[in-house]
C-alpha cells in the first residue's frame, strides 16, 4: 500500500485526517514547499545525497542488536533493537533534520526555525544549521527550557538562538504556535523545520519520507540477521515520526504486526497522559495546521497533557496514524511513567542499553508482550534515542539520591565561585 | 440586515468605515460591554467578537494573552454567543464572530451557523480555515444569509486572489502585511497597490487590518479602502488607560 498516493482522494489527506489549516498568508509558502518537496522526492539523486550524508555524518546505517539476555530472561520472543540512539545527536530526529536541511538548500533559504519540546529536535536542528551555515532560531516552551538546560546549552553553543516561549502551558504546543508566528512573518527567507510527522501537509509526508530510512535499513537487516521478517515491530509514538520511520517498510508485510506505544503518564482515567489513540480521551479536531485526534475539551480547547518523557508529551498525533488506527493497521498501547522507569532499569541491567525515556515506552509494551509469544517468534523495537544524554531527566525520573547530592555539591561550588 | 447592504447603507454618510475587535471575556464580559458602548458612541460600524481558543497561532502577544486569560476565567462558547445576542440587540453596529476553526468544527458547521444567526451575528472570520476547506460552511452560510469574511494577503498571487475573490461576499479582509496581529504596519504604496490588486478580484467592500493604530492610518486609507480594521491598538489603550482612554482613542481615530 502507498499511503502517500493521493490520486484516489484529496492531496494531503489520510482518510479524514491531515489537510492544511493555515492562515492565508502562508498559502504561497506551503505551495512552494510542496513543489520543492515533490521535486526532491522524484529525484533519485536527492535521496542518494541524503543517504550519503547520513552515512558520513551520522554513522548510518545504524545497527540492529539482538538482546539475547533480555529475550532469555523474559522467556518468549527473540528481541531485536534498531539502534537509532547511535545517530549523531543521539536520536532519530537528525534523519528528518538533515533531510530538510538539504531541501532548504534547494529552496534557497538561509534561515531555519524549529520548535522543540525535550530539546532533541532543537539540538539536531542547531547541529544541522551549524553544518550547513544557516541562521537558526529554536522556539522552546519556558517550562521546557527550565527543565532541559543541557540541550539548551548545546543548542546555544552550536550557534542557535533559543527563545523561551511564555504563552499557554509553555511547552511543545506553545513552541509550535510561536514558530508559526515567526514563519507567517519571515517566510520569504525562512524555512520551518517541523520536528515530527504532524502539522499541515506536506510535513507529515515529508518527515515520514526522511524517517523511512530507519525502516528500509531495519527490514533488510532483519532479513540478513534472522533470515525472516519480525512478527511484531514496536515504536513509541509522540508526534509519530520514529514510528512512521520504522513501520513504513512493513506496510506491505501483512504478517508483521505494528504496535505504537503512547505516553500513558499516570494511567487510564488520570487525564494526566498523552495517549491519543490508546486511551479514549482524545477526539477529532483541527489545530496547529491539521486535522487529527487531539486531547481537547468538548469546545475544542486543548487539555493539559503529561508524560515522564517530554518528547511524547503532545496534544495531537500524526494524521497517518489516526487513519491507520481506524483501519486497524497499527495497534496502539500506552506505557505509564512507572512502567517506563521499571523497563529502563531492566534494560540497563540486562543489556547495558540506555534508551531515552521516550523510546523506553516501546520497550515497556514489547517487554509485556514478549513472554506471551513463542521462542521462535521475533520482535523488533525501535530505540529512537539514547538516554545517557538526558542524565538530568533520567536521574530525576529514577529519583537518584547520589545524583542529587552531586548536584547540590556542584551548586555550592558555583555559588562559592560567585562570591 | 445582511452585511453587504448594511455596509452600503453606512457608506452613504462616511468615506471610511471602522471595524473594531473585542476578545470575549477579556478582561471580563462587563468590560467588553463597556468597550462596545464606547465603540457605539464613536460610531464604529462593525465589531468582531473573538471567541477565545487555546491555540491562537495567528494572533500576536496581546491577543494571545487575552485568549489565555479569558479561557482561564472559564469563558465558554455559550457565554460568547449569549454576549453576542445582548450586544446585537443593543447596539447599532453589526457583529462578526472571529475565532479559530476548531471552535466551529467541534460544535458542527450547521450548529455554528444556526447559533451565530440566532445570536444576531452577520458573518465570521476564521483565519485558519482556507477556502479549500470551506465549501460546506460557505454553502450553509449562504443559505442562512451569513457572510464568510475572506482574507486576502500581500503574499497572495493574482491567481490566488481570483480564487479568493470568487467566494468572497460582503466584506474582504485585506491583511496589510505579513506577520501576526498587533505590530505596527508602515502604510505605504505597497498597501495601496495591494488594495488595488484585491479590488480587481472582488466586488465586496474592502477592509484593511493589521497594524492600524491611529488617525494617520485612517487618513492614509481614506479614498482607497472602504473600512479600517482596528484590533490590538484599542485593546492596548483599554489596558493602559481604561474607558476614558478608549473613548479618547476612538474620538481621535474617527475625527
Amino acid at each position: 500500500m502507498d499511503i502517500f498516493d493521493f490520486s484516489d482522494g484529496r492531496e494531503g489527506y489520510y482518510g479524514e485526517y491531515g489537510g492544511v489549516f493555515l492562515p492565508e498568508i502562508l498559502h504561497a509558502t506551503i505551495e512552494e514547499l510542496l513543489v520543492c518537496f515533490r521535486e526532491c522526492k522524484s529525484d533519485p539523486k536527492f535521496w542518494q545525497d541524503y543517504v550519503a550524508l547520513m552515512q558520513s555524518y551520522s554513522g548510518r546505517p545504524t545497527p540492529v542488536t539482538h538482546l539475547e539476555n533480555l529475550s532469555r530472561k523474559l522467556g518468549g520472543a527473540q528481541i531485536y533493537v534498531k539502534r537509532e540512539d547511535l545517530n549523531h545527536t543521539g536520536s532519530h530526529k537528525v534523519n528528518n533534520v538533515m533531510g530538510q536541511g538539504l531541501l532548504c538548500q534547494r529552496l534557497g533559504k538561509r534561515k531555519v526555525i524549529a520548535e522543540t519540546g525535550a530539546g532533541q529536535h532543537g539540538f539536531a536542528t542547531a547541529t544541522m544549521a551549524a553544518r550547513f551555515g544557516f541562521d537558526c532560531k529554536i522556539y522552546m516552551g519556558a517550562v521546557d527550557v527550565a527543565r532541559q538546560r543541557p540541550n539548551v546549552f548545546w543548542m546555544e553553543n552550536l550557534g542557535a538562538e533559543v527563545i523561551a516561549v511564555q504563552d499557554g502551558q509553555k511547552t511543545l504546543k506553545d513552541a509550535i504556535n510561536e514558530a508559526m508566528r515567526d514563519w507567517v512573518t519571515n517566510m520569504a527567507d525562512t524555512h520551518y523545520i517541523l520536528g515530527t510527522a504532524c502539522g499541515p501537509h506536506p510535513f507529515p509526508e515529508m518527515v515520514s519520507w526522511f524517517q523511512s530510512i530507519i525502516g528500509f535499513e531495519a527490514r533488510e537487516q532483519m532479513l540478513a540477521q534472522t533470515g525472516r521478517l519480525p512478527d511484531r515491530v514496536y515504536a513509541c509514538v509522540g508526534g509519530g515520526s520514529n514510528a512512521m520511520g520504522i513501520f513504513q517498510a512493513f506496510f506491505d508485510d501483512d504478517n508483521v504486526e505494528l504496535i505504537g506505544s503512547e505516553a500513558g503518564g499516570q494511567g487510564v482515567g488520570s487525564y494526566m497522559h498523552a495517549a491519543r489513540l490508546a486511551y479514549d480521551d482524545a477526539t477529532v479536531g483541527v489545530a496547529q495546521g491539521f486535522k487529527t485526534y487531539f486531547l481537547q475539551n468538548e469546545e475544542g480547547n486543548m487539555n493539559e497533557t503529561h508524560s515522564v518523557a517530554a518528547g511524547l508529551d503532545y496534544i495531537g498525533v500524526n494524521p497517518i496514524f489516526a487513519h491507520l488506527h481506524d483501519k486497524g493497521k497499527v495497534r496502539f498501547e500506552a506505557a505509564t511513567d512507572i512502567e517506563v522507569k521499571e523497563a529502563l532499569r531492566l534494560t540497563m541491567r540486562t543489556e547495558g542499553l540506555i534508551p531515552a525515556l521516550e523510546s523506553t515506552h516501546a520497550f515497556v509494551t514489547a517487554i509485556k508482550e514478549a513472554p506471551t509469544m513463542g521462542k521462535d517468534e521475533i520482535i523488533l523495537i525501535n530505540q529512537s534515542g539514547r538516554g545517557d544524554k538526558d542524565i538530568f531527566t533520567i536521574a530525576d525520573a529514577l529519583d537518584d539520591a547520589k545524583w542529587k547530592t552531586f548536584i547540590e555539591g556542584k551548586a555550592d561550588q558555583y555559588r562559592g565561585e560567585k562570591n | 440586515m445582511a452585511l453587504q447592504s448594511f455596509l452600503a447603507e453606512r457608506k452613504k454618510d462616511k468615506d471610511l468605515l471602522v471595524m473594531a475587535h473585542v476578545v470575549c471575556g477579556y478582561p471580563s464580559f462587563e468590560a467588553n460591554m463597556q468597550e462596545l458602548e464606547i465603540m457605539a458612541e464613536a460610531g464604529v460600524d462593525l465589531v468582531e467578537l473573538q471567541f477565545p481558543f487555546s491555540e491562537p497561532s495567528a494572533d500576536g502577544p496581546l491577543f494571545v494573552h487575552a485568549n489565555e486569560q479569558s479561557l482561564k476565567a472559564g469563558t465558554t462558547v455559550e457565554d460568547c454567543f449569549e454576549f453576542m445576542k445582548q450586544a446585537s440587540e443593543r447596539f447599532p453596529f453589526q457583529l462578526l464572530m472571529m475565532g479559530y476553526y476548531n471552535t466551529v468544527f467541534k460544535m458542527g458547521e450547521e450548529t455554528f451557523v444556526k447559533r451565530l444567526k440566532a445570536a444576531g451575528g452577520v458573518g465570521y472570520i476564521l483565519p485558519d480555515l482556507p477556502v479549500e476547506e470551506s465549501a460546506n460552511l460557505h454553502r450553509l452560510s449562504e443559505e442562512a444569509g451569513i457572510e464568510p469574511i475572506i482574507l486576502m494577503t500581500p503574499t497572495s498571487s493574482d491567481k490566488r486572489l481570483a480564487q479568493l475573490g470568487a467566494v468572497s461576499r460582503g466584506l474582504v479582509y485585506v491583511v496589510a502585511r505579513k506577520g501576526v496581529t498587533g505590530s505596527k504596519t508602515n502604510m505605504g504604496d505597497d498597501v495601496l497597490a495591494l488594495i488595488e490588486r484585491c479590488r480587481q478580484h472582488t466586488d465586496a467592500q474592502i477592509g484593511v487590518g493589521f497594524g492600524i493604530s491611529g488617525k494617520e492610518d485612517m487618513d492614509f486609507l481614506r479614498g482607497s479602502a472602504d473600512m479600517a480594521i482596528v484590533g490590538t491598538a484599542a485593546l492596548k489603550t483599554w489596558e493602559q488607560s481604561g474607558a476614558d482612554g478608549l473613548r479618547k482613542f476612538f474620538a481621535e481615530l474617527m475625527a
